[in-house]
């Protein structure tokens, strides 16, 4: 054999590159086989804009109580803080760490920080205002993805693709609302009752409220929008004669922190 | 040592140096012994027979179809060439759509090539016929030896199943 | 090259056998988190970047430092350094090949890690921060072994190379700043959300590396029979004091834009940092001996006595490396989390497990630079003799 270790190694090393390369190569470029025909439901609910309004002035603890409940149980949202079974259990402290929230409540001094005011007004006080992702018509969230996992649509919901995820949680650094969560623990142990409508989430992806785009797809409202009675208004802001433009036209709103640029399309009834 | 070429060819005369194979039994047992473990996969299962995959259609929601209307959403030969790759395309309309550059969701109904329309989901739709995933869906897998992810989200029983019992 | 690093003494078996152990602990430990997922970590829906983002910050800067030995030289032709450069390059191989390390660990989902290639976009700073720290990596590779093995046959380095050597000044520069961009440009953030991120990070950066190089130095004359010079160490010892006076001066620009302005979206995190917040302060001790330690180290280095005692310079090189640590591997991160956008405390504190996997990487780190520093010690032996 005339050949010398270096030549050796570079032809090793140029054969695995190329057998890598070429795999790699015929995977990103091989046509997909099917096209699918993939067409809307007839009766999916169409919107340019959706956003909500959240009637805080006549929101209770009850309704807000059941607005979570029904969000968390149609998407299979783990709790941590209240395990099914007692094996489960974990710390208060790790609970919080774990916990998946899509829509919780938070008193006005978190949920509008730094608008607070030392004598509030007594309703405030102790008002549980209802907190999601705002669902932002400019979301840094989706400005930070380096896969676009997460993606705004064209009716403005920003949508999460829990198959294209990495896991890096730039998104949950990036949202100004603390709105994201992340898997940092097996949830299915976790879900009191699995709902079959809608997938689980695995191990290391990050997720949120997604405006229940599964259900609008189904000509349904959101969830949360449907325990509500009347107290979440749900619409499409381009809509002139939709429920949501009324009230905005009606009350004074205000949204969480809108300084920033973000734009939020949550708007809240104080 | 003004006089030395390397690979880029900047420079004088490389001395020649006689090439030769040092230790060459210890290089020939080596390569023996890798050849031998690279193939392991064929000799070792010599002889044993590896019995061919029986996916079973028994389950409660197929036996009940009437008997013209056994058939899946596409044919069974096209099913079983391109299952995986629908599947990836339902996902990608459903959640996102087919052109990366355009983010909206398209949809949520397959219209398969005779017309008809099915909720594009494996759960909902595949799942609901193929309720036996164990006799069914894993029999063909695990004789190919893929490990597809899909269940470790999508659920494996189906909102018609999960009401029904 | 390669088969330098393959002889050598006992010591060195026993450092690269031990460093390799060190690793496969954590890497055993890494099988667990892929398992159990990241929650046997200390982070949390509030702190959801901890110690792995923290050491890869870090070590992009100790990375970004090997521009301050290759510009002298190449660029303004301070022949000195001729001696030193490609300790200056291998270091920033090995603390690059950290940060990837650092980042794969950190990730949910490892097996999607090729989706930032397969979707690339070009608004995440975080696709142009693969971007960078690869071709970092690629380019103090390509240099550091070209020039070394040229050395070796005592030529001077093709003429294909030069570009590649100015194209690593500006990208050393570059990985820095795209890293701190991470940070920058988030606005729910308060504490990172400051032009002087950047800047910042540079500086510090500027003082570990050199500190960490002037380290290296030491000991490779101590163990090896290559000297790296005590010109080469005093003008690091000039780089690294400048740049930590900087880095001091930076963090008191800091100070009073916040201080002065009073904005609590910026305040909270330095009271929290600095004071502790309702009580949870478990970082004010280590910070208030960061900043302290810095400033007197800073003070300290300026005396060209205490800069020309290698022993002193050594114990200062020490500190710098330990308060900007604490800086950027403990604070800054703690820092932009905590308060959380909602205002509420939750404390964050690497588990064991998260520190053996640290520790794993870390060694994995040092490995390769015992490997890299071995080839190019012994070549540098080779061609005294």
């Amino acid at each position: 054999m005339g050949i010398d270790r270096r030549e050796f190694i570079r032809i090793a090393g140029l054969s695995t590159l190329l057998g890598l390369g070429g795999k790699g190569a015929f995977e990103l470029l091989a046509p997909g086989r099917v096209d699918a025909e993939i067409v809307p439901k007839p009766e999916a609910k169409k919107g340019k804009r959706w956003a909500m309004v959240v009637n805080q002035k006549k929101m209770d603890d009850h309704t807000a109580r059941k607005c979570i409940e029904a969000c968390h149980r149609v998407h299979n949202v783990p709790d941590f803080t209240n395990p099914p079974n007692d094996k489960l259990k974990l710390d208060p402290a790790m609970a919080n760490r774990y916990q998946i929230k899509w829509l919780w409540t938070e008193h006005f001094h978190n949920a509008f920080p730094g608008e607070e005011q030392k004598y509030p007004q007594e309703h405030l006080a102790h008002l549980n205002f209802l907190l999601l992702c705002n669902q932002c018509n400019n979301p840094p969230c989706v400005r930070v993805c380096p896969t676009k996992a997460t993606f705004q649509r064209e009716d403005g919901i920003v949508m999460m693709d829990m198959h294209r995820c990495i896991g890096c949680r730039f998104c949950m650094a990036g949202c100004p609302y603390g709105s994201r969560s992340f898997n940092w623990k097996d949830p299915r142990p976790y879900i009191k009752e699995t709902f079959p409508g809608y997938p689980t989430r695995e191990l290391g992806v990050v997720e949120k409220c997604n405006f229940c785009a599964e259900r609008l797809a189904q000509g349904l409202e959101p969830a949360c929008v449907e325990v509500s009675g009347g107290l979440l208004i749900f619409g499409d802001l381009e809509d002139e004669k939709s429920q949501v433009r009324e009230y905005l036209r009606k009350y004074f709103t205000i949204r969480r922190k809108a300084h920033l640029g973000t734009n939020p399309q949550v708007y809240y009834i104080v | 040592m003004a006089d030395y070429k390397n690979e880029f060819g900047v420079f004088a005369e490389r001395p020649k140096v006689e090439k030769k194979i040092f230790d060459r039994n210890k290089i020939f047992a080596g390569l023996a012994i890798f050849v031998v473990l690279i193939t392991i996969p064929l000799w070792q299962n010599l002889g044993k027979v590896v019995a061919a995959p029986t996916p079973s259609l028994d389950t409660p929601v197929i036996k009940k179809l009437a008997d013209k209307e056994k058939k899946c959403i596409m044919p069974t030969d096209w099913m079983r060439a391109n299952h995986m790759q629908m599947l990836v395309d339902w996902r990608d309309n459903v959640v996102r759509t087919a052109e990366q550059k355009v983010t909206t969701s398209r949809g949520r109904e397959f219209v398969a090539p005779d017309g008809k329309k099915y909720l594009a989901s494996l759960t909902n739709t595949c799942m609901e016929c193929h309720s036996n995933k164990a006799q069914f869906c894993d029999q063909c897998h695990n004789y190919a030896a893929v490990v597809p992810n899909c269940w470790g989200c999508h659920l494996e029983t189906g909102k018609k199943l999960a009401e029904a019992k | 090259m390669l088969e330098n690093a393959l002889v050598g003494t006992r010591r060195y078996y026993g450092l690269l056998a031990l460093l390799a152990g060190i690793f496969a602990l954590g890497f055993l430990v890494y099988l667990k988190q892929i398992q159990v997922g990241l929650g046997i970590t200390g982070m949390g829906r509030d702190v959801s970047w901890g110690f792995y983002i923290a050491q890869f910050t870090y070590l992009v800067g100790v990375a970004a430092s090997a521009v301050m030995v290759v510009l002298p030289y190449y660029l303004h032709n301070y022949k000195a350094f001729g001696r030193v450069t490609i300790l200056g390059e291998f270091l920033a191989v090995s603390a690059v090949t950290m940060c990837i390390l650092f980042i794969t660990v950190d990730l949910g989902r490892p097996d999607r890690i090729l989706n930032v290639l397969k979707y690339p976009t070009p608004n995440s700073i975080l696709f142009w921060d693969m971007v960078v720290l690869n071709g970092y990596l690629f380019l103090n590779l390509l240099i550091g072994w070209n020039v070394l093995e040229c050395e070796r046959h005592s030529v001077p380095p093709p003429k294909w190379l030069k570009p590649f050597i100015y194209l690593s000044i500006p990208w050393a520069v570059s990985i820095h700043t795209v890293t701190a961009f991470l940070y920058a440009g988030l606005p729910g953030r308060g504490y990172w959300l400051t032009a002087i991120m950047a800047p910042r990070f540079l500086s510090s950066a500027f003082a570990a590396g050199p500190s960490l190089l002037i380290l290296l130095c030491l000991l490779v004359r101590k163990y090896t029979k290559f000297d790296p010079g005590k010109e080469q160490i005093q003008s690091l010892g000039k780089i690294v004091t400048y740049a930590t006076l900087i880095n001091v001066f930076f963090f008191f620009c800091e100070v009073f834009t916040v201080f002065y302005s009073q904005i609590p979206d910026h305040l909270l995190h330095f009271q929290y940092l600095f004071g502790g917040i309702a009580g949870k302060g478990r970082l004010v001790p280590f910070m208030w001996f960061s900043i302290v330690g810095m400033t007197l180290t800073a003070l300290f280095l300026v005396n060209p006595r205490l800069r020309q005692n290698e022993t002193t310079l050594a114990a200062l090189c020490g500190m710098v490396i330990i308060t900007t640590w604490i800086d950027k591997g403990l604070g800054l991160i703690s820092g932009g989390f905590i308060p959380n956008p909602l205002e509420q405390v939750t404390e964050y504190w690497p588990t064991v497990p998260e520190a053996i996997i640290t520790l794993g990487v870390w060694a994995m780190g040092f490995l390769i630079l015992t490997v890299l520093y071995k080839i190019a010690v012994s070549i540098k032996e080779e061609i005294n003799a």
